[in-house]
């Protein structure tokens, strides 16, 4: 699905990533880890072609993203749903129209998929927030919200930067349990987290390979984990 | 993204990006007042076109012929030109100017009382011609064999010098039209630049959940188009009541209070708000789609 060879990521000067390799397959659970700043958000930006390979060969869904267009790259990217660090939102809409937002800009009917859209929406527990501005919400409520807006064109993959980051425990696990749910479906799951609390009590849950990215480079974690 | 795509709109994607505030208020100013210039550039380049094709061709088909001779010599040179008029090919008719004629000529420069029996003028023969003219040339070799004192002038050495006014004023007319559009042009994008630039957020979130650039730009075209057309139409009918307020063409008024459209010529004015939103549609959308290109 997602196929990293030898891949680097410069910028500055410097190298961010050196010769990283991976291949995402599908129903695969994968967490991401590292220190603040070891290059995970970069990661995962090169794997939804929000930045270019310096170096090395990035494929999505079997196609050369270098070789890509913009249009091409817009319809991958329907593909994948992305739960973002900073859960950008669009703050003049609804949370129930931003949920909706990909079916909207794919040009899909949004009113013929509103019984979708309102068990997404329970699904992750927004019901009585729907109608709300996203700046009205707690952080755990935007994270469920990027995580229902990410699942809601039914993606392959589903790639979540530090989805947990700025909600409380019992948020994180609720959060946790949605992904392992997902994965259970057949979708493919890379979260980059630098919580290992987080990683091991989900790895009780669901068979996942652990990454690390460490000097640059990205290697398989080691029994510690 | 064809017309007819952008005439139906997409409620959906008009609602994904949000309104862009002062940038509306500045097309629609803009375009406007562009809408109301170019109307009295129109009506100048019409105008200026009437007056060439009025100067050539009222100048084209007259001519003088004017005998300087002595005294007594003035009559016979003046009866002989007239026969030779008479007799040459393309001269629909010929008169000699009476002695009113000429003082109503002079009066300008000397007054009404000039006392022309005590002054050498030179008499004067009106020539009319056809629509093929006569052979200048060959009407001054005989001219010069039968009267000597005859001078034909044809008022080209004057005409041509107003008739290329007119035609250059009429070109500075399409000019300054060109030049409107153009700068309607940059002000539009420079508007459509700062509403991108203020929806960079929007942008950025919409192409990572799967946007097309068109989609996104078709947003900010399809608001940016309107709000010209809608300007523009405002600006050309004031600019149009404006003209039809002129004070009427008079003969004392000349070229000035000739500023105007004739006939047909109202119906001009209707293409300027097509053109505005041709400009604005052809601005915003390449200013959004290099913006675009900017957003990965």
């Amino acid at each position: 699905m997602i196929e990293l060879e030898n891949v680097a990521y410069s910028y500055g000067g410097g190298d961010l990533l050196t010769d990283v390799s991976l291949r995402l397959q599908p129903g695969s659970f994968h967490f991401l880890t590292g220190p603040s700043g070891a290059g995970k958000s970069t990661f995962l930006k090169l794997c939804y072609m929000e930045l270019a390979a310096s170096k090395g060969l990035v494929q999505v869904f079997d196609q050369d993203v270098a070789t890509l267009g913009r249009d091409q790259i817009a319809l991958a990217r329907r593909r994948i749903g992305v739960v973002h660090q900073e859960c950008a939102f669009l703050d003049h809409l609804s949370v129930a129209e931003n949920i909706a937002l990909p079916l909207t800009v794919a040009g899909r009917d949004v009113a013929a998929e509103s019984q979708n859209l309102s068990d997404l929406i329970n699904w992750v527990g927004l019901s009585a927030q729907q109608n709300q501005l996203p700046p009205e919400l707690s952080g755990g409520e935007r994270q469920r919200a990027a995580l229902a807006r990410a699942v809601i064109m039914g993606p392959d993959v589903i790639l979540a930067d530090e989805p947990t980051g700025n909600v409380d425990w019992e948020m994180s696990q609720r959060l946790m349990s949605l992904l392992i749910e997902l994965n259970k479906m057949g979708k493919s799951v890379l979260i980059a987290t630098h919580d290992l609390n987080l990683i091991r009590t989900t790895k009780v849950q669901v068979s996942a390979r652990v990454l690390r990215i460490k000097d640059r480079r990205l290697q398989l974690a080691g029994a510690d984990l | 993204m064809s017309a007819s795509e952008l005439a139906s709109g997409d409620r959906a994607a008009d609602r994904v990006v949000p309104p862009t505030g002062f940038t509306a208020t500045l097309t629609t100013f803009t375009a406007g007042a562009m809408a109301f210039l170019a109307v009295f550039a129109l009506a100048l380049s019409l105008a200026t076109g009437r007056l060439a094709e009025r100067w050539a061709s009222e100048l084209a088909q007259t001519s003088t012929v004017r005998i300087s001779a002595p005294i007594e010599e003035l009559e016979a040179q003046t009866l002989a030109a007239q026969e030779v008029l008479r007799t040459t090919q393309g001269v629909v008719r010929s008169r000699i100017m009476s002695e009113e004629e000429q003082m109503l000529l002079l009066e300008p420069w000397f007054g009404p009382d000039l006392p022309l029996e005590d002054l050498p003028i030179p008499r004067l023969i009106e020539v009319v011609e056809d629509e093929n003219g006569y052979d200048a040339a060959g009407l001054r070799l005989r001219l010069a064999g039968e009267a000597p004192g005859a001078f034909l002038d044809d008022h080209t050495r004057w005409r041509r010098p107003l008739v290329d006014a007119a035609n250059r004023l009429r070109g500075l007319g399409w000019i300054a039209i060109a030049l409107i559009a153009l700068s309607t042009a940059a002000m539009i994008t420079l508007a459509a630049r700062a509403a991108l630039a203020a929806n960079a957020q929007v942008i950025r979130v919409t192409r990572l959940v799967g946007a097309r650039d068109v989609y996104i730009a078709r947003a900010f075209v399809r608001r940016f188009t309107i709000r010209a057309l809608l300007g523009a139409a405002v600006g050309s009918a004031a600019g149009c009541i404006a003209i039809a307020l002129l004070p009427s063409a008079a003969d004392e008024g000349a070229f000035l209070t000739g500023l105007g459209f004739q006939g047909w010529h109202w119906l001009w004015p209707l293409t300027i708000p097509p053109l505005a939103a041709l400009v604005a549609f052809w601005a915003t959308r390449s200013a959004a789609l290099r913006t675009l290109n900017e957003v990965t």
